[in-house]
């Protein structure tokens, strides 16, 4: 990876954490309602895995998408507008938090009912390999997605149709606000795509580069046909399950021994140490990160909410 | 003019339409080396290949997710069902995903998919192989809801909704593949979302669809040899409801019975009543009647089961009962 592209990495991790910052702010001074859930730690996973997709290969995610609807290359200010509920939104005001999406980006969605996109990426990945493209499917969930049929029922079309699709676990340990080793009877998600007959790696979701380098890796194998490939990406969310998450299931400490190893921090150190890249350089990304939010802050709120004659838009692609 | 079955008529839908559009293909349990679990899909195997006619695994929501995703590429998948009871297992996915992807991300993802599903009771298949749950499905703005009653909307309107870019969901009643009508020579689509009568009257208005049709069209020439005319109105779909000739036929006759073979409560004839009742009601000449399913869970026993579900001579009874 090129200088100039490890530094832009570096600027998405920051520009995702600061947005998120001040849409805690607006969700607290209730401009932003319904649920919303913060990407705040794991930044790094979404950042190094689309940064090794090609344009053709979409992305489809689940409801904690602010982070992966930034890293596809919607403009902060399209996701600041959703969150306000914006007709200028990604979605038009339509989704809010928990769905944004842009097929122009390929960026096929935050989807919140768990691991319901799953199926959905294995029939993206199915529509790819009918119509001949070089394209990989990447679709991420939460480890609490492991558990449920739709990830087991997606797993094995995807193995039995050999579907060019990256399964990502973006495993932050908890499903809501219950351990991984209280919820899954496997815990060692890699297990699962072993039943499964699906290859499987991981990587370390606090380490950009890890991610970036895993990913790389498993889309080229996909991408080669040898059809799905599972990656574990290890993570931990900083702040709670949601805005309104009363964290009784964790303890102080261990957040604050994960919080050491901040996605942020940690590439800062090692663009620092091992790209000498100068303090000053990323500083002044850090200044542009916050001003790209104040923009985007600025546009949302000074954008038109929909038009109530919208209501009934869009329930049909066609006139009924 | 053919003269031919139901079954056929569905069948010759889908083959036309993959012949015409490359996009089309079929996904289900059974339906391709077997040649479909109703028969439906016999031949289209050997002649569309496997990657156009795919076995799937026994998992509906997997079926119904990955058609989703595959619409959302731009192709246009069948995803059947083998039965509508199996459609609880993809519930999900019909209630959550088809129904409402496009709306909720701002019309920015199409659908252009159909879910074929068999529905109805009737062939002792016990409680859970044998619900009509239509009605179900109609309650959610997204989905658009199909069932024909005759080989000739069979085939027109599953046309269309190959051809629709939203998700369809077409119901195929279970006892209704052996009817046989008249099918127009050649390419026609029906547009979906139209009621028409299927038997001009004009002393009583039967509305009604599916497996209905078949029960108020005998029960139409019973009263006919009494002197009494209905008039049949089939709705063809449940949503969009077009309830104009409903309406129109209702104004003339001021009387009314809604026929339908699911369970009466919170049903097709539930609907239809009340919107005759807010649309016409100075034209209501006698409180409108359900003929529906009895609320039981359908049992295995021919007599028990037959008895629960509406009978031509539950329909003449309402009939006289409005008269």
């Amino acid at each position: 990876m090129d200088k100039q592209r490890a530094l832009d990495l570096y600027y998405q991790m920051v520009l995702i954490r600061r947005l998120e910052e001040r849409g805690a702010e607006l969700y607290q001074a209730g401009k932003i309602g319904g649920f919303m859930h913060l990407y705040i730690g794991q930044e790094a996973v979404s950042t190094g895995l689309i940064a090794a997709r090609q344009p053709q290969d979409r992305v489809i995610t689940a409801y904690r998408d602010h982070g992966v609807a930034i890293n596809c290359g919607i403009p902060p200010t399209q996701v600041m507008a959703e969150l306000l509920g914006k007709v200028t939104g990604t979605s038009k005001g339509r989704g809010g938090s928990m769905h944004m999406a842009d097929v122009t980006k390929n960026f096929w969605g935050g989807h919140a009912i768990v691991g319901a996109h799953l199926p959905l990426a294995a029939g993206l990945a199915l529509g790819d390999k009918y119509a001949g493209r070089d394209a990989v499917t990447i679709c991420m969930f939460g480890e609490g997605a492991t558990n449920i049929g739709f990830f087991h029922e997606a797993l094995n079309l995807s193995k039995v149709w050999n579907l060019p699709v990256l399964w990502v676990c973006e495993n932050n340990h908890y499903g809501m606000g219950t351990a991984v080793e209280r919820a899954s009877a496997v815990s060692d998600i890699e297990q699962k795509a072993e039943g499964y007959g699906i290859p499987h790696g991981c990587a370390d979701g606090m380490n950009v580069m890890s991610v970036y380098e895993a990913a790389r890796q498993a889309i080229e194998k996909v991408r080669a046909g040898n059809g799905p490939y599972l990656l574990d990406v290890a993570t931990y969310r900083f702040r709670g399950h949601s805005m309104g998450d009363p964290e009784r299931y964790r303890k102080q400490e261990e957040v604050k021994r994960w919080e050491e190893q901040d996605p942020i921090g940690n590439y800062r150190a090692y663009l620092t140490d091992q790209e000498k890249i100068d303090a000053k350089t990323l500083d002044e990304m850090d200044e542009r990160a916050s001003a790209d939010v104040q923009k985007a802050v600025a546009f949302a709120e000074a954008s038109p909410e929909p038009a109530l004659e919208s209501l009934f838009d869009d329930i049909y692609a066609e006139e009924v | 003019m053919a003269r031919i079955t139901m079954r056929e008529a569905i069948s010759q839908a889908m083959w036309e339409e993959m012949e015409r559009d490359p996009n089309v293909f079929i996904l289900g349990e059974e339906v391709g080396v077997w040649g479909g679990s109703y028969a439906v899909t016999k031949g289209f195997y050997d002649h569309f290949g496997g990657e156009r006619v795919r076995d799937t695994p026994i998992a509906e929501a997997s079926i119904v997710g990955a058609a989703i995703g595959a619409a959302m590429t731009g192709l246009r998948p069948i995803a059947e069902l083998m039965t509508i009871n199996f459609a609880f297992a993809a519930m999900d996915h019909i209630v959550n995903e088809a129904a409402k992807l496009h709306y909720m991300f701002g019309g920015q993802f199409m659908l252009p998919l159909v879910i074929r599903a068999v529905t109805g009771g009737g062939r002792q298949l016990g409680a859970t192989h044998s619900q009509t749950p239509d009605a179900v499905f109609a309650h959610f703005p997204g989905l658009k809801v199909v069932s024909p009653g005759t080989p000739e909307d069979a085939k027109g309107l599953l046309k269309a909704a190959i051809r629709s870019n939203d998700p369809v969901l077409f119901l195929e009643h279970a006892t209704l593949y052996q009817l046989r009508g008249e099918v127009p020579d050649g390419d026609y689509v029906i547009p979906i979302g139209k009621s028409k009568v299927q038997r001009p009257g004009k002393n009583a208005t039967i509305v009604t669809y599916s497996k209905g049709l078949e029960i108020s069209l005998k029960a139409a020439d019973e009263l006919a040899k009494e002197g009494i005319e209905v008039e049949v109105v089939d709705l063809r779909s449940l949503r969009p409801l077009d309830m104009d000739p409903v309406i129109e036929s209702f104004k003339k006759t001021n009387r009314a019975v809604v026929v339908e073979e699911g369970w009466k409560s919170f049903g097709v004839g539930s609907e239809i009543t009340s919107r005759i009742y807010e649309q016409a009601f100075d034209f209501v000449d006698a409180p409108v009647r359900r003929v529906a399913q009895k609320e039981v869970p359908l049992p295995y026993n021919r007599t028990l089961e037959q008895s629960a579900l509406p009978q031509v001579s539950d329909v003449i009874a309402a009939v006289k009962e409005v008269l």
